[in-house]
């Protein structure tokens, strides 16, 4: 068992010790919008905030994440507002198949709140998450909007 | 929740029922179950609502590349409905069968999902505006021809009388469809042409859209999966009673003869499970295959007696004989991965009445048919939903193993829906990979350093052979020479060399192949690309002028190929250490060329910009074609950089990311 505070909900999920967070989120918790890619912390897709710091979920035990606070992508909007991220992805139509944009806007927007205004150099350095339709030059477009609303 | 469709004289419904729908499985796709009850199906294609919010349905597949956007363009182009007023949903191939392929082809692949459908979904929005025209007409008791739609309004141009699509759709979907149906001229278009944005893109920014491996059923279990690590190896034995008593284990089952998949109530339990499940498999005359025994099979190919023809002019054989100077390089092109974001998955509930499937796949018919071969009940007992797909590259779309295996676990559990995953590990090691070739160029020029003989040899693998042999032609595959056939509109060879063999000795190993993003192009390009920037050198000609020379009749080639390089400044000095080159192609429809600057520090390339053309026919939104061919050039280069598959004792060595990288955003 873990308790874990997703979102900003409580939640008690019937996991073993070595379960990855990845899958109490998606299967215990339900919420499927952050994405498995790869298992092993390599492609991002599984990019969520615990604590604000941008964690790839899969190799991240659940029960270590208990008594943080975690946010998937659905909690950015979460009021029904989109946050600048999530508009900017929409002005510049980021998306192509979108599977990996989850891990990718995550991992923004905690790169966001530590660098405001991040430099190219910034972004290739810290945005790592990899995108198999290649929206890469997109996506830098978009965070530099994001910075600049 | 999905559409079930309505029971018309049009219609042809066989009786079925979505299991999944008594079960509240909500289908993810932006209309409501509330606005079913009162919304009016004009057409097949186009589904008005009383709040005058329009539906339009889609039947390709929506993997990224913007098919489905597009498609809605251009029916809304037609209806002359409010752009803004769009909605979107995918009919399922069941319901396309039941209303005799009202919606044609599922098939996604091959840059078919515009070019091949948009006569029948531009008529099927002009349908659907006449019928709404004809319903106002009637109840005004005025001539339809003295009517005009635009932005979902209807007009009476004699009496400005004006009513709306959502208030005549009821009336509308009782007339007649319309025998004739004309559609706009071009000039007129308001629609297409515009790149406006995506339709699916606000679900794919909140994580509300939802993929295959998304669905989630009541009571669902999920399944991981093992297969032979050897391609054609068998299952010899597992021992289920060592992990019965894991965490969350329902069973261990065989999964035809050569996996084997562990059912349990969530896939993290069921992954663990299945790796500790004891398993051998039986010998198998691939277990010693390498990629060094692959390379010297194609190897021999290169000189084989025996190559099928597809593209002849002259005599090669003489021309070579006698030319005055003869250049010949050999190339290859490994086995590649189409590393879909999303692995492989599909979610299966299973009776013995009725089989429903939910699943990404590039072609919801192909679906549906491997559903019902694999369950063993008739496709009208079948139905499959298609979701978004993380990716597809052609992975998914000839090659639905996955939906079979997902089938097949779950009819080992009527009653309960089960989702097969693969892990990335499963998904590397179990492609259907882009096929693996050599080529040899051999080039010959008269005294005058004129090109005058070309012959390309292909000896390798054949797409076709591993994934449908029955279109094969005589034993030959077609599809071999894409962008090496001689003139037409598909995939036409760009270069007049009065002597000129392009032959292939096929070979094919052990390895499953199949469509790859680009499929046969890509290799072909790189064949002939990079031995016309040879042969020029040899010449000592410009590599442009060199091609410019032999590409005479095919202007169209010639223009993308000047594009590129006009916006390059080709002919004008590069920076310092910065190096151009460029090339050409022609397929699927397309023309299309870059030019690309790059820079070399000891073993480190830097690509500092590319320049690319494309010629595709007209464009529905060019938005979206600049994004995917950004993102095409980002998808080849990890094919350049990263993407070689290895093969050692009969199976594919790279597993994951760790061990098969991808570009990043740098």
């Amino acid at each position: 068992m873990a308790r874990l505070n997703v979102n900003g909900k409580t939640y008690d999920v019937d996991v073993g010790p070595d379960t990855p967070l990845l899958w109490a989120i998606r299967e215990n918790i339900g919420l499927t919008g952050t994405k498995y890619g790869c298992g092993i912390a390599q492609c991002g897709a599984c990019t969520v905030h615990i604590d604000g710091v941008a964690t790839r979920s899969c190799s991240f035990p659940a029960s270590a994440a208990e008594g943080k606070e975690i946010v998937t992508i659905e909690g950015l909007a979460a009021n029904g507002a989109l946050t600048k991220v999530q508009q900017a992805w929409i002005n510049n139509d980021v998306p192509q198949c979108g599977y990996c944009q989850s891990g990718m806007i995550m991992a923004v927007t905690a790169l966001l709140k530590e660098k405001p205004k991040p430099t190219d150099a910034d972004i290739d350095r810290e945005i790592t998450n990899i995108c198999r339709c290649g929206t890469y030059q997109q996506v830098r477009a978009a965070i530099h909007e994001a910075a600049n609303a | 929740m999905n559409y079930m469709p309505k029971l018309d004289r049009r219609s042809f419904v066989v009786g079925s029922t979505a299991a999944g729908l008594s079960l509240g499985f909500h289908i993810p796709f932006p209309d409501e179950a509330r606005a079913q009850a009162t919304a009016s199906e004009v057409n097949a294609w186009v589904v008005v609502h009383p709040d005058e919010t329009v539906t339009i349905r889609v039947a390709r597949s929506e993997m990224g590349q913007g098919t489905l956007t597009g498609l809605c363009q251009m029916v809304a182009e037609e209806l002359e409905c409010e752009w803004s007023k769009v909605k979107y949903e995918f009919p399922t191939p069941g319901q396309n069968v039941a209303r005799k392929r009202v919606w044609g082809d599922f098939f996604t692949a091959g840059s078919r999902g515009i070019r091949t459908s948009e006569q029948i979904v531009r008529k099927g929005g002009a349908a659907a505006r006449m019928m709404l025209i004809a319903a106002a007409a009637n109840e005004w008791k005025v001539p339809a021809a003295e009517c005009t739609a635009a932005n979902g309004v209807i007009t009476h141009t004699p009496s400005g009388r004006k009513t709306t699509f959502g208030k005549v759709a009821a009336a509308a979907s009782k007339i007649d469809p319309p025998a004739d149906i004309k559609l706009k001229d071009p000039k007129d278009w308001k629609i297409i042409g515009k790149g406006v944005r995506r339709l699916d893109t606000p679900d794919k920014v909140t994580g509300k859209a939802i993929y295959g491996i998304d669905v989630r059923l009541p009571g669902m279990l999920s399944a991981a999966i093992k297969a032979a690590p050897v391609f054609g190896a068998k299952l010899k034995s597992f021992d289920a009673a060592k992990v019965a008593s894991m965490r969350g284990v329902k069973k261990v089952v065989p999964v035809e003869d050569n996996a084997v998949a562990v059912i349990a109530d969530t896939w993290w339990n069921a992954k663990t499970a299945l790796e500790a499940l004891p398993v051998a498999w039986e010998a198998s005359p691939n277990d010693k295959v390498s990629s060094a025994s692959i390379a010297d099979f194609l190897k021999a190919g290169l000189d084989a007696e025996q190559a099928f023809v597809g593209n002849q002019a002259g005599d090669v054989k003489a021309a070579l004989a006698k030319a005055a100077k003869k250049v010949e390089a050999v190339y290859g092109y490994p086995y590649q991965h189409h590393v879909t974001m999303e692995p492989q998955n599909a979610t299966v509930l299973y009776t013995p009445e009725k089989c429903e499937v939910w699943s990404s796949v590039q072609d919801g018919e192909q679906g549906l048919a491997a559903t019902s071969e694999a369950c063993g009940l008739p496709v009208a007992k079948c139905e499959f939903h298609k979701t978004f797909l993380g990716g597809g590259f052609g992975r998914r779309s000839t090659s639905v193993d996955y939906v079979r295996q997902a089938v097949l676990i779950a009819k080992e559990m009527p009653g309960t829906p089960v989702k097969l995953l693969w892990t990335r590990e499963e998904d590397m090691t179990h492609g259907w990979y882009h096929p693996i070739t050599q080529c040899k160029m051999t080039a010959g020029f008269d005294d005058k350093n004129s090109l005058t003989a070309l012959h390309i040899r292909i000896s390798g693998q054949s797409i076709l052979a591993s994934v449908a042999p029955g279109r094969m032609q005589n034993g030959m595959d077609p599809a071999t020479f894409q962008g090496f056939v001689k003139g037409g509109a598909e995939t036409a060879f760009g270069y007049d060399v009065p002597n000129l063999l392009i032959d292939h000795a096929m070979r094919n190993p052990h390895v499953p192949a199949g469509f790859w993003r680009g499929v046969n192009i890509n290799q072909n390009a790189i064949y002939i690309e990079s031995f016309m920037d040879e042969l020029a050198k040899e010449a000592g000609v410009d590599p442009l002028e060199f091609r410019r020379k032999l590409m005479g009749p095919y202007p169209k080639h010639l223009a993308v190929l000047n594009a590129v390089a006009e916006k390059a400044g080709w002919g004008k000095p590069a920076p310092q250490g910065v190096y151009r080159g460029l090339a050409q192609m022609m397929a699927f429809g397309s023309y299309v060329a870059a030019c690309a600057e790059v820079s070399v520090d000891g073993n480190k390339v830097k690509i500092h910009r590319i320049v690319g053309a494309t010629d595709p026919g007209y464009a529905v939104n060019p938005a979206q074609i600049e994004r995917q061919i950004a993102g095409s050039f980002v998808y080849g280069l990890t094919g350049l950089f990263y993407g070689e598959c290895t093969v050692k004792d009969g199976a594919i060595e790279q597993t994951n990311f760790d061990s098969y990288d991808m570009m990043r955003i740098a």
